[in-house]
């Protein structure tokens, strides 16, 4: 495969998706959604509830099928990306299977992609180290608190190293410290591997912090109201209390002021 | 004081409730001196069991309970493996063809709500009497429809964003059969195993006393029950109370082993 570095990581053109369009529970979630990411790029999706966040980034995974316009990822379709593997994700809920110890949920999709033995326990301590977790290997899910869940979900999207990461909401069950030190974790890691990151979030400083840009999108059906940039340069906890950070805060708050009320 | 409380605790209750229920019953007969007609002491049936183990008193013809529940638990083990073969693989092809499944189902619930033993007869002659193949057919039935229920639920009902992980990685149906289906199936199809193993001895039992060879349990109980020796009947029931439970133990094991991932409070 060849990808120079103009290929977009993302590309959604025209993208509009209607759930069981003709008949009378016909939703439309979204209308019309242009949208390019580039590699390495760490873009974030905020907009009132409903209004499509989840679904444009099931659209991107190939998870749902689009009802008009193209997605590409990494220059090929939606749909032989995930074949290939080019992404991982993560949800709001952590999914974890109840039947396989912590380290084999993280080393799940390595096998499915056939690493040896060796290689998946070496990744799942690596990553459970990441997510500060060393201890837990051994343990079954339910052992563990919803936020200790969650890190394991976050360490399985991560084990395989993809170009792309689709997350949706995956830190809004995490309390405020562990929130934070999962976001400064997530950004070293993508910048170490130069991952490409669509973020979900509702949270307006996350998404100030994490982000290159933000796109804010208009209530149902969801369209890119407007996108704003956060060139910040590299982020750290110092980054939290400079006035640029909440410049930047202020801005995606008006903007999501601004279609709350439809401007 | 103390350490005497503390053994007193170690009893298991189930054995402080069976205690007093049979020394409160034998002690009642005995008051009231009953004839034992209607219901035997505890001890009686005990005796009985004992005499009749391996052989019987000459008065009837009846096998001896040694043969008889051998042959009893026989029946209803293979018809219970045949049983969970069949309600296993019919809830794999439900899965796998919704559409199959959409019409395969209510034909499943249909055989259900008919009372299976109504059949028994019908198996009689479709089988034969001479065998042991109409009574395993009455248990099969008996036994699949929970199994193929449950297991089917299981298979059906995995979290929707695990299916999308799977899917997420590019995993075929068969992967997600494999890797999430068939173990999201397994506390199911376990619970399922707990409730066929004591109804394959009832199926067993019931499916004997509609015909079949005499060295049964089912025929030795009512051989005995109709020349009023209610003892000699009660030795039987009490010998396929036993393998009912040996079958629910066995169960309750294969549910201990099978789901090391179970957290302890959610273990029977
Ligand atoms: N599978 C589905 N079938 C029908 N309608 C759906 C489906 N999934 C989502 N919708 C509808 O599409 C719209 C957008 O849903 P989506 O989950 O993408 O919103 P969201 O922006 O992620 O919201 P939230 O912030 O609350 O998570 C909603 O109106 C929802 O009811
Ligand atoms: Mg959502």
């Amino acid at each position: 495969m060849t990808l120079d570095s103009s290929t977009p990581a993302v590309k959604v053109h025209a993208v509009s998706k209607t759930f069981n369009a003709g008949s009378s529970e016909s939703v439309q979630a979204l209308a019309d959604v242009d949208l390019v990411v580039a590699p390495g790029e760490f873009v974030s999706l905020i907009g009132p509830s409903g209004c499509g966040k989840s679904t444009l980034l099931r659209l991107i995974a190939d998870l749902l099928p689009t009802t008009s316009g193209s997605i590409e990822v990494f220059g090929k379709s939606a749909a032989q990306a995930r074949i290939d593997q080019d992404y991982g994700m993560a949800f709001q809920s952590a999914g974890l299977f109840d039947w396989r110890k912590v380290a084999a949920n993280i080393e799940l999709p390595l096998e499915l992609m056939d690493y040896s033995k060796a290689e998946r326990s070496a990744r799942s301590s690596e990553m459970l180290e990441l997510v500060k977790l060393p201890d837990f290997g051994d343990h079954y899910p339910w052992q563990l608190s919803g936020g200790m869940q969650q890190r394991v979900a976050i360490a399985r999207s991560l084990s395989f190293k993809p170009r792309l990461l689709l997350m949706d909401e995956p830190f809004g069950a995490l309390d405020e410290m562990t929130r934070e030190h999962m976001q400064n974790e997530l950004l070293a890691i993508t910048a170490e591997l130069g991952t490409t990151v669509v973020f979900v979030t509702h949270s307006i400083s996350e998404s100030a912090f994490l982000s290159d840009r933000v796109v804010v999108l208009s209530p149902r059906p969801g369209q890119v109201h407007s996108i704003v940039d956060v060139p910040m340069g590299d982020r750290s906890d110092d980054t939290r209390e400079e006035p640029e950070f909440f410049e930047k805060a202020t801005e995606i708050r008006e903007a999501l002021r601004a279609v709350e009320v439809g401007l | 004081m103390n350490s005497m409380s503390s053994l007193l605790r170690k009893i298991p209750p189930g054995a402080v409730v069976g205690v007093v229920f049979f020394g409160a019953w034998e002690a009642i007969m005995r008051i009231r001196d009953s004839t034992e007609f209607l219901l035997p002491r505890p001890s009686s049936i005990a005796r009985e069991v004992i005499r009749q183990w391996s052989g019987n008193d000459g008065t009837l013809s009846t096998a001896p309970l040694k043969t008889a529940g051998w042959n009893t638990g026989y029946v209803a083990v293979t018809g219970l493996v045949l049983g969970l073969l069949v309600g296993v693989l019919l809830a794999l092809v439900v899965t796998r063809f919704r559409r199959i499944g959409g019409s395969l189902t209510p034909f499943a619930v249909a055989i259900n709500a008919t009372p299976i033993i109504a059949l028994a007869p019908i198996f009689n002659n479709w089988f034969g009497i001479t065998g042991n193949l109409s009574n395993q057919a009455i248990v099969m039935v008996v036994v699949f429809f929970p199994v193929f229920i449950n297991t089917a639920k299981g298979l059906t009902e995995v979290h929707p964003d695990q299916l999308e992980l799977m899917r997420s990685y590019g995993a075929s149906d068969f992967t997600i059969l494999r890797r999430v289906r068939i173990p999201n199936a397994t506390p199911f199809f376990l619970t399922s195993l707990r409730l066929a193993a004591p109804l394959c001895v009832i199926a067993a039992i019931v499916a004997e006393y509609f015909g079949g060879p005499q060295d049964r349990l089912g025929p030795v109980i009512t051989q005995n029950a109709s020349f009023t020796r209610y003892a000699s009947a009660w030795a039987a029931i009490v010998v396929a109370s036993g393998i009912g439970l040996g079958l629910f133990g066995l169960a309750l094991l294969t549910e201990r082993f099978a789901m090391p991932w179970k957290r302890p409070a959610q273990m029977q």
